[in-house]
């Protein structure tokens, strides 16, 4: 019991306690979700009314969001691919991390489609046996079902290695291996069930196309490893846990692959409907050159696809990649080029033109934009207080009542083969 | 789904029970219950989907939806929950030759089925298209209308198709919505989440959604509804049109085809072989809209010169 108490003592004190840009943060934080806070209120009274929205574009940057989100929760599997199927040793220690991020991604997934919702209140009517789910049929229903199981795994996982760290006990291998099997199946489920969300409406020509679900995974395994990559950089500046630069560069090349199979998708994409030239073509000239006189979006477009190009350049060539300037312009080049696509960029395109030819644009009010804001607060956040506890247990600071400090290093998870043993030993942990 | 609601009528019961409990403890007062749960009643919240609903619970959800309007907007409201005719399957025929682009039945049917006036909701929307094409994106929306066909153009107006393969059906989480046996395509407005998945599935926008609350001067209500039709609804819920569910199953027209002054509509029970419609699909040359999504849609056009 003690040592319950303790670890709750031990949380508090890392959350309240800290240097001066951690108050900072927190404090921006707490502000974007009040301003959040206070617009939702509003939208709360009057209604979905408050937005952009109308019938002609019915979905509008809440879906955006949670579309790219869920891109950038899938993505924490990029790490965990390489640290359990080829042991590469120096990711092995960030996963955890990884997974925290996709918890964070996913929180703020499941917030931003329930204030979507014109009745939140009645959203048990989606539960298994309370409701009346339209499962197997709807698309909805299968993407509740594969976020919420990735959530939990995510959290399973995270969760035990962590407590064996604290405790400082040896992790069965039996006990976690099969979660992290199953997260990398799972990983790329949740991408495609949220893609086949789209896919699957035949009135949306834009959306009905057979590489919805491979581009939806290319583009989330650049974007979610992108924001790893300055996330984990951050985190070496700001805390005692070392990433090492060999575990950044691995990410950073599969960044690359990832966005140049999105660069072949988009290729794939804009032939088909160019050169066929049919009247399905409509979204993508309204996104590149504007449709009848309609060109909201397409500054925008021209913008994010620079942003991609020039981003996968400095990923692909060596000399950009392994320079941190470069290599961080580059992450957010990506970071930000990807949510246009994968947000505004992809769902505006479906509602314009409408199914009756009809163009509406629509732009998000202020009030959207504050709650949005708002919800990524909660998000970063979240991850900015786990992380705080999280750290301290994975560099040994934070340890069970009666445990001395010791190397996070020494826990056989985190050790990889012999061939990688070199890497591993050379971490170097400051004392307290 | 009807038989399965006795096993779920007694987990829900308890359910129902333990949630108004606890609910109830912990707001204390109903208002702000009602603004939480953005409901009138804590009975309103925990009803059931209509199909899964007893014949008991259905009258206990008029009675008290009959109180509700009464007290809403000061009038006596009839609420009907008559269930499909058996042996009748409706279709429309809709000839696109005698259509004058009036907008007459649009008007009817806002005044019929209590759609918001503010905002302006209109579940059919008639296009103008120059005369050669039938490409969407060339039509007209927005045209002048008047008494007059204007010369070199047609009219289609359009409406909820009601699918036989309906994707609005398909993709509903909630099953909020679903094909009645007659073959209209209906809504129960107390379980609609408001997702709008519905609405960007339906390859013909026929769906419409409430994102404030529907305003209706109470003069202009229409009283005589029906539970999954044209009861005033709610904010943050789809509607659509139904083929006025509450006039067609006591054996009238909708108000469309009444409203029509050229006689351009066309409606009936496509099983009986001596109905209206029956002659159109058998003498005319019928077509649907965007045959080639497989909605097998209930809506025939035709030009009968």
């Amino acid at each position: 019991m003690r040592k319950v108490f303790h670890f709750f003592y031990q949380v508090i004190q890392k959350l309240l306690i800290g240097p001066p840009i951690y108050y900072a943060w927190v404090l921006f934080l707490l502000t974007l979700i009040g301003i959040g806070l206070w617009a939702y209120g509003y939208q709360f009274r009057e209604g979905l009314a408050i937005t952009g929205m109308t019938d002609q574009v019915s979905w509008g940057l809440y879906i955006g969001n949670f579309t790219y989100l869920v891109g950038i929760a899938a993505a924490a599997v990029l790490l965990i691919i390489p640290a359990y199927i080829y042991d590469f040793g120096p990711i092995k220690e960030i996963t955890i991390l990884g997974e925290v991020l996709a918890i964070s991604a996913l929180l703020m997934c499941m917030l931003f489609v329930t204030l979507d919702l014109g009745h939140p209140a009645r959203i048990w009517h989606l539960f298994p046996f309370i409701g009346t789910p339209n499962f197997p049929v709807s698309l909805l229903t299968w993407d509740i079902l594969v976020v919420n199981g990735y959530l939990f795994i995510n959290i399973g996982i995270s969760t035990y290695l962590l407590a064996m760290i604290y405790l400082g006990k040896k992790e069965t291998k039996w006990l976690y291996m099969p979660l992290v099997l199953a997260s990398i199946p799972w990983a790329v489920a949740i991408h495609t069930v949220t893609a086949y969300l789209y896919n699957a409406l035949g009135a949306r020509p834009f959306w009905n196309t057979a590489i919805l679900a491979p581009r939806f995974l290319a583009s989330a395994f650049c974007s979610g490893p992108s924001l790893s990559i300055i996330i984990f950089q951050l985190i070496r500046k700001f805390t005692k846990f070392k990433v090492k630069d060999a575990a950044l560069f691995k990410i950073a090349e599969m960044v690359c692959i990832a966005m140049g199979i999105n660069f072949l998708l988009l290729g794939a994409e804009v032939f088909k409907e160019l050169y066929t030239d049919t009247w399905h073509k409509a979204p993508i000239v309204y996104l590149f050159a504007g449709l009848h006189g309609y060109s909201g979006l397409v500054k925008w477009t021209w913008l994010a696809l620079s942003f991609n190009l020039l981003g996968f350049l400095l990923f692909l060539i060596p000399a950009t990649r392994k320079n941190f300037i470069s290599l961080n312009l580059a992450c957010i080049l990506i970071v930000v080029g990807v949510w246009f696509e994968k947000g505004m960029g992809f769902i505006l395109p479906g509602f314009v033109p409408t199914p009756l030819g009809e163009i509406y644009e629509y732009w998000p009010k202020m009030m959207e934009v504050l709650i949005s804001v708002g919800v990524w607060g909660i998000g970063l956040l979240f991850y900015t207080l786990a992380l705080k506890i999280v750290i301290p247990i994975e560099t040994g600071d934070m340890r069970v009542l009666g445990a001395s400090p010791v190397s996070a290093t020494e826990h056989e998870f985190l050790k990889s083969s012999s061939r990688n043993k070199k890497l591993v030993t050379q971490s170097s942990i400051r004392s307290v | 789904m009807k038989k399965e609601y006795e096993n779920d009528m007694t987990r829900r019961k308890f359910l129902k029970g333990a949630g108004i409990a606890s609910a109830s403890l912990a707001l204390g007062g109903c208002g702000v219950g009602e603004e939480l749960f953005q409901s009138d009643s804590f009975d309103e919240f925990f009803q059931s989907h209509f199909t899964e609903m007893s014949p008991e619970e259905i009258k206990k959800v008029r009675t008290r939806l009959q109180k509700q309007y009464k007290k809403k907007y000061g009038r006596e409201f009839v609420l009907g929950t008559e269930p499909a005719y058996p042996n009748v399957l409706f279709a429309y025929g809709l000839d696109i030759s005698r259509c004058i682009g009036c907008r007459r039945c649009v008007y009817a049917c806002v005044q019929e089925n209590n759609t918001s006036r503010r905002p302006q909701i209109q579940w059919i929307r008639v296009l103008r298209f120059k005369k050669g094409t039938l490409n969407f994106e060339e039509s007209d929306h927005y045209y002048e209308a008047g008494m007059n066909p204007q010369e070199g153009y047609y009219y289609v107006p359009m409406q909820c198709q009601q699918c036989e393969n309906s994707p609005c059906e398909k993709v509903c989480p909630t099953k909020a919505t679903w094909k009645e046996p007659d073959g209209i395509v209906v809504i129960d407005y107390n379980w609609c989440v408001g997702c709008r998945y519905c609405i960007a599935s339906c390859p013909y926008w026929a769906r419409r959604f409430n994102y404030a609350e529907p305003e209706i001067p109470t003069e202009e209500l229409n009283p005589n509804t029906h539970y999954l039709g044209n009861r005033p609804r709610m904010r943050g819920v789809v509607e659509k049109c139904t083929f006025c569910i509450q006039r067609v199953r006591k054996g009238r027209y909708p108000a469309c085809v009444e409203a029509c002054p050229v006689g351009a509509r066309k409606f009936g029970n496509i099983l009986d072989p001596e109905s209206e419609i029956s002659l159109v699909l058998k003498n005319q040359r019928v077509f649907r809209l965007k045959e080639d999504l497989n909605t097998q849609t209930k809506f025939y056009y035709f030009f009968s010169i």
